[in-house]
């Protein structure tokens, strides 16, 4: 197993039945895959559709139905298409229940970059700066390092995506809940000691006596 | 409804230096046909407000390769390293603004709002320069309206009175733009009589549409 099918795995698990989800591009999206369609769960697309579904049939794909990366997908039955403003009205409003995105970095505090790092790569937040404000829930699925270094940080170096308190973030090593008190590590990776994380995390982390196994779905 | 144009003629109605909002989220549910006319138009200097600009080669992406675009406003260009390189090297003037405040300020610029006020962004970059507003014991950030020149728009069906209905992700920004551009000009997948699509299925009303783009294969 990979460690993106690893984060999805266990980030599928937070998912509950009947919730509206809205999964991010990339690594996120792989989330929809590990989730029975028997929780009766209605994926969002920022671009318009409640009710996302898998990619169709090679030759089937309708150019009106997309996800957010502009991939084609289906759409499930009791599906509903909305503009933007409705979108992101659903998203502001908090009527979604649990949004799962990428980060570049999480710190201390909890809080999420994910939308630029200034002079080199400047992608915009698109929707995640109101994701990230109006979700119920915030999940930050991400590797735990990029190219060596921590992306769990003391303090966000890269510019912040909101001031928001993210509710829990999944790697390939951890799982941590940022609480008011600092991060606390609350699972491991397959394999992965404790004292592996804290060496690969330059944020300061709150360790239980306990840090049992990361169970998949 | 004023009448239906061929993609040469509304391209030529638009001078340089326009301001255009283009609807589309990935280049699905973008005008590729007035596009491609700007394109061969060889127009400059267009300040575009758009969701994104696609990828190179696709939708709006075929604007900023041609270097149509001098400003934009938008919400991701991720998925378009020619934008991001044109942008880094000081070709393109690209203002950032998150994707559910673009809307809301295109949104209020067309239905006479003065701004809006909207959590999204308060105390990141996104807050440089703008006023924070308490309401109700929570801050917000003060957003201002967006208008445009024209309002480039891609719809599902037509009717001969420029009534507009939309299929399934390709509504986006296009029924939000319809109200902002002071000439909106609509190109459908197919102009159907008046009546076909029912009063309940129209999204944008043909009181709002200045031009249609004639059908496709017409007058090109």
């Amino acid at each position: 197993m990979d460690a993106k099918e690893l984060i999805a795995r266990r980030v599928a698990r937070e998912i509950r039945p009947g919730m509206l989800v809205n999964l991010g591009i990339g690594l996120p999206s792989l989330v929809a895959g590990y989730v029975p369609a028997s929780l009766g769960v209605f994926f969002q697309a920022e671009n318009g559709v409640i009710g996302l579904g898998a990619r169709p049939p090679e030759g089937m794909e309708d150019p009106h139905l997309t996800d957010a990366g502009g991939g084609f997908v289906t759409a499930v039955p009791g599906a509903a298409s909305i503009d933007s403003a409705m979108s992101f009205g659903l998203i502001r409003g908090g009527h979604l229940d649990m949004t799962v995105l990428g980060g570049l970095q999480v710190d201390a505090q909890g809080r999420l970059a994910n939308w630029k790092v200034p002079g080199k790569m400047v992608p915009g937040m698109g929707g995640a700066m109101d994701l990230v404000t109006g979700a119920a829930r915030v999940v930050v699925a991400m590797q735990h390092a990029a190219r060596g270094q921590s992306k769990i940080v003391a303090d966000c170096d890269l510019p912040l995506t909101s001031l928001r308190r993210v509710d829990l973030v999944v790697t390939d090593l951890a799982v941590i809940v940022p609480r008011e008190d600092g991060l606390h590590l609350i699972e491991r990776a397959p394999g992965v000691s404790v004292a592996d994380i804290i060496a690969a995390t330059t944020a300061p982390l709150i360790v239980p006596d306990d840090v049992p196994e990361m169970i998949l779905i | 409804m004023k009448g239906a144009l061929t993609p040469a003629a509304a391209a030529d109605m638009i001078p340089d230096g326009a301001s255009v909002m283009i609807g589309g989220f990935m280049a699905v549910g973008s005008p590729l046909r007035m596009i491609d006319a700007l394109v061969a138009r060889g127009a400059r200097g267009l300040t575009v407000i758009a969701n994104d600009t696609a990828m190179p080669g696709r939708g709006i992406g075929r604007l900023i390769t041609a270097g149509c675009i001098a400003r934009l406003i938008t919400s991701h260009i991720g998925l378009n390293p020619e934008t991001q390189a044109k942008m880094i090297a000081g070709e393109i003037d690209v203002e950032l603004v998150p994707q559910g405040t673009l809307v809301e300020r295109i949104r209020a610029g067309g239905v006479g709002l003065g701004g809006v006020l909207t959590p999204t962004g308060l105390g990141t970059e996104v807050q440089q320069g703008k006023q924070v507003i308490e309401v109700q014991g929570k801050r917000y950030l003060l957003e201002t309206p967006l208008r445009a020149d024209f309002a480039l728009l891609a719809a599902w069906q037509a009717d001969y009175l420029g009534n507009l209905c939309y299929m399934l992700t390709a509504h986006n920004f296009n029924p939000v733009m319809a109200m902002a551009g002071a000439t909106v000009i609509a190109e459908a997948d197919s102009i159907v009589p008046v009546g076909v699509i029912a009063p309940d299925a129209v999204k944008t009303p043909g009181v709002l549409v200045d031009h249609l783009l004639l059908r496709s294969g017409k007058g090109e």
